[in-house]
């Protein structure tokens, strides 16, 4: 049934939460430390597992390929309510300081990227297309 | 009767948003289509659609929500929000090859630890560079440059005022906004287009809304490697920015 995969995506990310929750409480810091990380990691491991198994019919599949689908317009509806007028009138220390910060991350991905990428194409064996193409 | 059609469309709020983001993605990626033939990804151009649509309800209401402030609209805000959006994320890992990301591991770590470092650096350079000298409004700022979430608790954490810690997170939000529309711009060069790659881009930008919408906008199968890092991204700067990196900061000045 598909409630079954979307159950499973559920329990994963509850789970996932609660260890980030926990890890954040050792640490002492107010936050959730990578609670959703650890959440696609769980939703890895389980359904590889009911795969290896057999034990995940294609509806089942579907109630996590349906949620997998909608990520492109959740992410439109997220950009819609972000605080973009915010954004521009905290003046130029705010925009400089953005700015600065996405510039050198931006520079530095192809430095710890190193040149050897050749171990690491495997797109097309991607299950599925969100976009829809 | 115009009242009516906007009280209905108020109370099936998140219905009424499903069906303006489906709209709102037809139009984009029919302009993808044929005005940039294609060059531009469609949904780089939704959400670049979403950010001028948040950019006006903003301005309109003056709320913090963009567009979702807008009464007709109010559904974006949770069809966006926190909780749809990291159950969509983790859904994404669906399918995902677990080597992948052991193989790219150590370099995510790395790249987690010197993506807050050098946002951090730059934040604070910047502040510097605009006159402030007390540490606690330098580390405040400098970590509204890691995310608009670690400024505002750092700030909190370190008693900043609360003009310092509006404007950390607006910092962050320009890191944010920006990250979205300029990852697809620059993927090609930056050889955006790998899971390793992936993952050290999520680990360095950190800011887990312009990732999860910049890698979107890119090529939605990197989606979860880049997500798989990022999320670890702002726990990390709550932990180090207002300790270490602030100790680090006061030592200087």
């Amino acid at each position: 049934m598909v409630i079954y995969g979307v159950a499973l995506l559920a329990g994963c990310m509850l789970a996932g939460l609660i260890i980030g929750d926990v890890l954040g409480q050792m640490l002492g810091i107010d936050a959730n430390l990578g609670g959703v990380g650890i959440a696609m990691l769980l939703l890895i491991f389980v359904t590889g597992y009911l795969k290896d198994r057999g034990k995940l019919p294609e509806t089942t599949e579907s109630g996590i390929n349906f949620w997998n689908a909608m990520y492109i317009p959740i992410v439109v509806a997220m950009a819609a309510s972000q605080n973009v007028a915010a954004a521009f009138s905290g003046g130029m220390v705010a925009i400089l300081a953005g700015v600065l910060a996405v510039v050198l991350g931006l520079a530095l991905v192809p430095v710890l990227t190193g040149k050897k990428v050749d171990d690491a194409s495997p797109l097309e064996s991607a299950p599925t297309t969100p976009s829809g193409h | 009767m115009n009242d009516s059609i906007v009280s209905l469309v108020d109370k099936y709020h998140l219905i009424a948003a499903f069906a303006v983001v489906g709209l709102t993605m037809y139009i984009a990626y029919w302009l993808s289509r044929h005005l940039t033939a294609g060059r531009l990804h469609g949904s780089a151009i939704a959400i670049i659609i979403g950010l001028a649509l948040a950019y006006v309800g903003g301005v309109s209401t003056g709320g913090s929500k963009g567009l979702s402030d807008v009464t007709l609209f109010s559904g974006l805000g949770l069809m966006g929000g926190g909780m749809l959006r990291d159950l969509a994320i983790i859904a994404t890992a669906y399918g995902v090859r677990f080597q992948e990301i052991k193989k790219a591991g150590l370099r995510g770590v790395i790249a987690l630890f010197l993506g807050v470092l050098v946002s951090f650096v730059a934040g604070a350079a910047v502040a510097i560079g605009f006159g402030y000298t007390d540490p606690v409004d330098i580390t405040t700022i400098a970590a509204g440059a890691v995310t608009y979430i670690v400024g505002p608790v750092t700030g909190a954490t370190l008693g900043a005022s609360s003009e310092v810690i509006a404007l950390s997170i607006a910092a962050g939000l320009v890191k944010s906004i920006l990250t979205m529309i300029a990852t697809p711009l620059t993927a090609r060069l930056i050889g955006l287009d790998n899971p390793r790659s992936a993952m050290i881009f999520g680990g360095l930008i950190g800011t887990t809304s312009g990732v999860a919408a910049g890698l979107a906008a890119t090529d939605a199968r990197l989606v979860p490697y880049g997500a798989m890092t990022a999320t670890f991204y702002t726990g990390l700067g709550i932990l180090l920015a207002p300790t270490v990196l602030f100790l680090a900061v006061r030592a200087i000045f």
